[in-house]
């Protein structure tokens, strides 16, 4: 199975020509942060936490160590190939200097030890802080890993919400959610910094971690356990917005697919959404059809989200145009292949598919 | 063993030492014990790996029925049987009697290639393929690996016997039996672990 | 002692390799076996590092198209794989092989045959693997190969095949060496070495051979379940059938984790080496240094499921993990501090040698912490896949294996040549390797907290991750420029460089009592050892062994613990039958990867090579029987 390496830019080139802007915007739009020393919630606060006071007890024992064996170099007198071994060290009797150096190995030896304690301490403190997240009335997300792209479904106990999306979470903040997490191929990991340290996605198995956002704020995460040929781009976008905003994202997540005026061009994209290859993978609720298929990610509210391609590329006409006409040659081994459309029938479908918000 | 002789002067005079020796004296029977600690370890990882699939499966066998008794229990009583031609070829050995260890090899391979032929018995009467499950690999993984320690074994045993009625022999070749025989030891040992396992572990 | 000169040319004769290219397929004299086996591992070791310098180059810039994701998911394999089963633990071998007949006093190692299959084996393993990647079919799956992702459903190609039969080439050679080197140290060192007179390098290797015998049926295992799975269909790493992927993990790292400490061991050992020659002192707390090795080889089973903190594994057993990990340090730490203590209380030369282990002290102390931080589950939640843990692995590998290993070349290169490695230009080396080592590789520590993951073939300009990823690259280009100037060195060095004579560094162990390069039987005469510096210490009576054949390859048995003569035994000398056993073994393993018979109809030649091999010959046995002494 030979993998084209194509040039990702041609296809968006030769479909607009004055690309340009697009390509440049792309590297200029914003992308949510991804940084374990900015916390942006509880969990990873804890973690925070535990590593200044790990670093602040190795840093001294470097220092210690480092400066023992320095100092060491530095007084020690200056020998020489003619200079005859020391063998009055085999004497390690009581008063000898030999002993005194064994005596300074065991208290070296105790105080690491000590050390060792005190860092075995701080790690149990911070786990049981960890397992402590208050968790009633906690958000519940399915996530399911893919190669390579995020299905999530939403079970919200609280306010009797359910719905599925894909490769964008919203979370209130203050509010925790406990998200359960399962492959559908290989393993996978979770792993989003600024909120907790990361989990697999184990097949056979089901792991379940609990985070809180305590800020506002865009966030990235990143697939971490490596899944195969396009394991860098396993992007996943998490929204930490205000209670009220996250309701009404919540809400629109809900409601099925607007139908589009009769006549427009929306309308036409839709039919085209139905008739080709798209419904076969993608699920559109409220479309009647494509409805249950989690081949590819659920589309019901594309629009709403800021990024396609598991955060590969900005949710923006032009790279969508591109994906949807030859998503292989921009994600090498994904498994959406290039689909041959009219041009007017991709315009159209485009127009639909900006109306699902 | 006669203590080497010391020259007056300060040299140590090898030349009164044996030039062969048994057991641990000799560095065959340690490279012996290193294979036997590397494939000792690799039945013992396999047997964990055996109760690890099935503390992670709701019912053991998977969808399969255990294995049939008759055979591989038969196995056990003729290894257990072989202990004693094995025994004594390796005291033969040990005493260098050559007439013996001629007759005693003969009577190891002939275990060796009942206990093969049995083996065909049990693999035929396992109830399981390799590719059913996960329960189906373990065991095939167990009974394989013990078959090929079975298979090179009495294959070094055929080599042997040849070898002490054509020649050329001196006194290392005993060695070469009794390290033989001692692990033909470690083959049936193995083997009272891997049946106890694959026999009854789906039983119990 | 000496010998006349023609006693010295017969042994000579009969311990050296025969000419000719039947005789290159016929030696068996473990230092052409071990200088083969150090030249193949460090040729391994310059393609791994390209293939390093490849993915620097790559990820220097964010976005960057100079090597694709393909590519890429190939070099980082084939970069971690070769370090780690081409490189780093055969190179501890193949100098275990060299210098521990020598440290101990005796003429050879115990099976010399089965070493130099060994070494065939190795080689033929590591080059399956680089002509499959020249082909486009590189192992692509990580070098430890998780599954289901390396499992024939997600990775179809023979790509993963390859990896797994490299694992079990280089596998059978470990073991095999492991087997050489227990036997060798326990059962022919020369009289007088009781064990608590063995240098602490050999304590080193007996310890790491030890845990060979124990770590690799792991990966044996885990690996042999894999081909199985791939090639015949078995069920174990398949959750639809019964199978646990966490099994996989389990086996792998139980073998992985004391891997490491196969590599750090015997660099150990080294440093022992180097700072008692550098400090003209034994080196403080002999016992304690050797329980030390033991407790950290004893431990190094324990640890494993660190690699596993992600997974969803009970946290009790993961506190268990973190003790365990903690703990560790501390025979480390201990023998760090004896080593300070002989710094502190010698007389200090500084050479080469010393500069290398003296990095080490910075490089794997820095290494070591952050081991410790990731030891902690909460720290490793956020650490674990990320460039942090390629910080830490690289500072405790380079640092603990390939700075000491470094200055063990420098050490040791007058006795293999007979020519020490030029002074100016080591110094360079070092100060340029050490620079160029921590620009390239403390960065990635901020790097893994500023959320970048490992095996990544780009990254977008917006995480701001491009200044440190730059840095970083430059660095390993630095530490390029360090290697080319050790390879200027040695080319420089080995026949031209300054003639060492038997002990330019007025050393201790007893490998400096003979001639640099050693004569073809190591030693004219055996000695008798009364000390654990015998060049360094008073001698005794007797001083050395007589009664050895000069015309066969003739050694001396002795026992386990204090070195007691206790017999004798001809060596075979050299034969064809390990090269042609390898070949045939090479042919089943390549075989296999294709299909299943391979396995049968394999082995055949390899039964038939193997019994030729044992065969004993009429004219030797002859010989033998006519000198026979029994016990």
């Amino acid at each position: 199975m030979a993998i084209e390496e194509a040039p990702h830019h041609w296809v968006r080139r030769a479909l607009f020509p004055a690309c340009a802007a697009p390509c440049a915007a792309q590297a200029q739009t914003a992308i949510g942060a991804q940084d374990a020393l900015r916390p942006a919630g509880i969990q990873a606060g804890h973690i925070l936490q535990l590593w200044h006071g790990t670093v602040a007890l190795c840093l001294l024992v470097f220092v210690v160590v480092l400066g023992a064996c320095l100092l060491a170099l530095w007084r020690a007198p200056r020998g020489s190939r003619q200079s005859p071994a020391d063998l009055g060290t085999l004497d390690d009797g009581p008063g000898t200097r030999e002993r005194r150096l064994l005596y300074a190995v065991a208290w070296g030896g105790a105080l690491s030890s000590a050390g060792l304690v005190i860092l075995l301490a701080g790690d149990v403190l911070a786990g049981r802080a960890l397992a402590q997240l208050p968790v009633s009335g906690a958000l519940h997300i399915e996530l399911t890993g893919h190669s390579w792209w995020w299905e999530a479904h939403y079970r919200d106990p609280v306010s009797q919400r359910s719905f599925a999306t894909a490769n964008e979470l919203h979370l209130p903040v203050g509010r925790a959610a406990i998200i359960t997490l399962r492959s559908d191929d290989v393993i996978h990991s979770l792993w989003v910094p600024n909120l907790h340290g990361k989990l697999d996605l184990l097949p056979g198995r089901t792991t379940e971690i609990r985070v809180r956002a305590d800020r506002a704020g865009t966030f990235r995460g990143q697939c971490a356990e490596f899944c195969g040929l396009q394991h860098t781009m396993m992007a996943l976008q998490v929204v930490a917005e205000a209670p009220e905003r996250y309701a009404a994202w919540a809400d629109g997540q809900q409601r099925p697919a607007a139908s589009p005026g009769s006549g427009s061009a929306a309308q036409h994209g839709a039919q085209v959404f139905r008739n080709s290859q798209c419904a076969g993978c993608h699920a559109i609720r409220g479309v009647a059809a494509g409805e249950g298929v989690r081949i590819g990610p659920d589309l019901t509210h594309l629009a709403s989200r800021q990024t396609i391609a598991a955060g590969m590329l900005p949710n923006a006409r032009g790279h969508l145009a591109g994906w949807i006409v030859d998503a292989p040659s921009l994600k090498p081994g994904v498994r959406m292949p290039a689909i041959a459309l009219a041009p007017g029938d991709l315009q159209d479908l485009l127009a639909y598919l900006e109306t699902l918000h | 063993m006669t203590p080497p002789v010391e020259k007056p002067g300060d040299a140590l005079d090898a030349s009164v030492l044996p030039t062969f020796a048994f057991g641990p004296r000799s560095p065959m029977w340690w490279g012996t014990l290193g294979m036997i600690v590397v494939e000792g370890m690799v039945f013992a990882l396999t047997i964990m790996a055996y109760f690890y699939l099935r503390s992670r499966s709701p019912a053991w066998p998977q969808e399969s029925l255990p294995p049939d008794l008759f055979w591989g229990s038969l196995n056990v009583i003729l290894m257990l049987l072989s202990g004693v031609p094995t025994g004594w070829t390796k005291r033969a050995a040990e005493r260098q009697d050559l007439r013996c260890v001629r007759i005693g090899m003969a009577v190891c391979v002939v275990f060796g290639l009942a206990c093969l032929l049995v083996r065909i018995g049990e693999f035929s009467t396992l109830n399981v393929r390799w590719d059913t499950n996960a329960y189906g690999s373990v065991v095939w993984m167990l009974m394989g690996l013990h078959t090929v320690h079975l298979v090179t074994d009495t294959y070094d045993s055929i080599v042997l016997a040849v070898l002490m009625v054509t020649g050329p022999l001196e006194g290392k070749r005993f060695v070469d039996v009794a390290e033989n025989a001692g692990y033909w030891y470690f083959v049936v040992a193995s083997w009272l672990a891997v049946y106890a396992v694959v026999f009854w572990g789906g039983r119990l | 002692m000496n010998i006349d000169a023609a006693d010295e040319a017969q042994l000579e004769a009969t311990w050296r390799d025969p000419p000719g290219w039947l005789g290159a397929i016929s030696a068996v004299n473990h230092k052409t076996i071990s200088c083969r086996f150090m030249v193949a591992t460090f040729g391994f070791f310059v393609a791994g590092g390209i293939l390093a310098l490849l993915m620097r180059l790559q990820l220097a810039q964010p976005s960057n198209s100079l090597i694709g994701a393909d590519r890429y998911n190939q070099l980082f394999t084939m970069h971690g794989t070769t370090m780690m089963f081409l490189f780093a633990v055969p190179v501890m071998q193949a100098f275990a092989i060299y210098l521990v007949p020598l440290m101990i006093g005796a003429r050879s190692v115990a099976f010399p045959r089965m070493n130099a299959y060994a070494f065939w084996i190795f080689l033929f393993g590591g080059v399956m693997l680089y002509v499959a990647f020249f082909f486009d079919t590189g192992a692509d799956a990580g070098w430890f190969a998780y599954v289901p992702l390396s499992t024939f459903k997600y990775s179809p190609t023979k790509r993963v095949d390859f990896w797994a039969q490299m694992i079990t080439f280089t596998e059978v050679s470990a073991m095999m060496e492991a087997i050489v080197l227990i036997t060798t140290i326990l059962k022919m060192r020369a009289p007088g070495m009781t064990l608590n007179r063995m240098p602490l390098f050999v304590w080193g290797v007996l310890v790491t051979s030890v845990m060979v015998l124990f770590a690799l049926p792991a990966v044996v295992l885990a690996s042999t379940a894999l081909i199985t799975d791939r090639l015949v269909d078995t069920r174990f790493y398949s959750p639809e059938h019964g199978g646990d992927v966490l099994l996989w993990q389990h086996l792998f790292w139980f073998f992985g984790h004391p891997e490491v400490y196969l590599i750090f061991i015997p660099p150990l050992g080294f440093i022992s080496t180097i700072i008692a020659t550098f400090a003209r002192r034994p080196v403080v707390g002999y016992r304690t240094m050797v329980l030390a090795l033991i407790a950290t080889g004893f431990l190094a089973f324990g640890l494993w499921v660190h690699h596993m903190f992600a997974t969803d594994l009970p946290e009790l057993g993961k506190l268990f993990f973190t003790a365990a990990s903690l703990l560790i340090a501390l025979p480390t730490a201990v023998q760090i501090f004896c080593w300070i203590a002989t710094l502190w209380s010698g007389r200090l030369w500084f050479r080469t040698p010393l500069l290398f282990v003296l990095g080490f002290f910075a490089i794997l102390l820095l290494g070591g912490l952050t081991g410790l931080m990731l030891a902690s589950v909460p720290l490793d939640l956020q650490l674990h896949d990320t460039y942090f843990v390629v910080a830490h692995l690289h500072y405790v590998l380079l640092g603990g294996a390939v700075f000491p290993l470094f200055g063990a070349v420098y050490y040791w290169f007058p006795k293999f040549t007979g020519h020490l490695l030029g002074e100016t230009l080591g110094r360079w080396q070092f100060a340029l390797f050490f620079i160029g080592f921590n620009v390239a590789f403390f960065p990635m520590h901020l790097l893994g907290l500023q959320g970048m993951p490992r095996r990544v073939y780009t990254y977008p300009a917006q995480t701001g991750w491009t200044g440190l990823n730059l840095l970083s690259t430059i660095g390993a280009l630095a530490i390029g420029l360090s290697v080319l100037l050790f390879i200027v060195n040695v080319a420089r060095s080995w026949r031209g460089g300054v003639v060492a004579g038997n002990d330019p560094w007025s050393a201790g162990t007893l490998e400096w009592s003979v001639a640099s390069p050693p004569p073809a039987a190591n030693f004219n005469v055996v000695p008798v050892v009364h000390a654990l510096s015998p060049l360094w210490q008073p001698g005794g009576t007797p001083s050395h062994v007589t009664g050895l054949s000069g015309e066969h390859r003739e050694v001396l048995i002795t026992s386990i613990a204090d070195a007691e003569p206790d017999h004798r035994l001809w060596l075979p000398a050299s034969s064809p039958w390990p090269f042609v056993a390898a070949i045939a073994t090479t042919i089943l393993f390549i075989g296999s990867i294709f299909s299943p018979w391979a396995v049968v109809w394999g082995a055949i030649p390899v039964a038939a090579a193997c019994t030729m091999w044992f065969w004993p010959k009429q004219d030797m046995t002859q010989h033998r029987r006519s000198s026979e002494v029994p016990p």
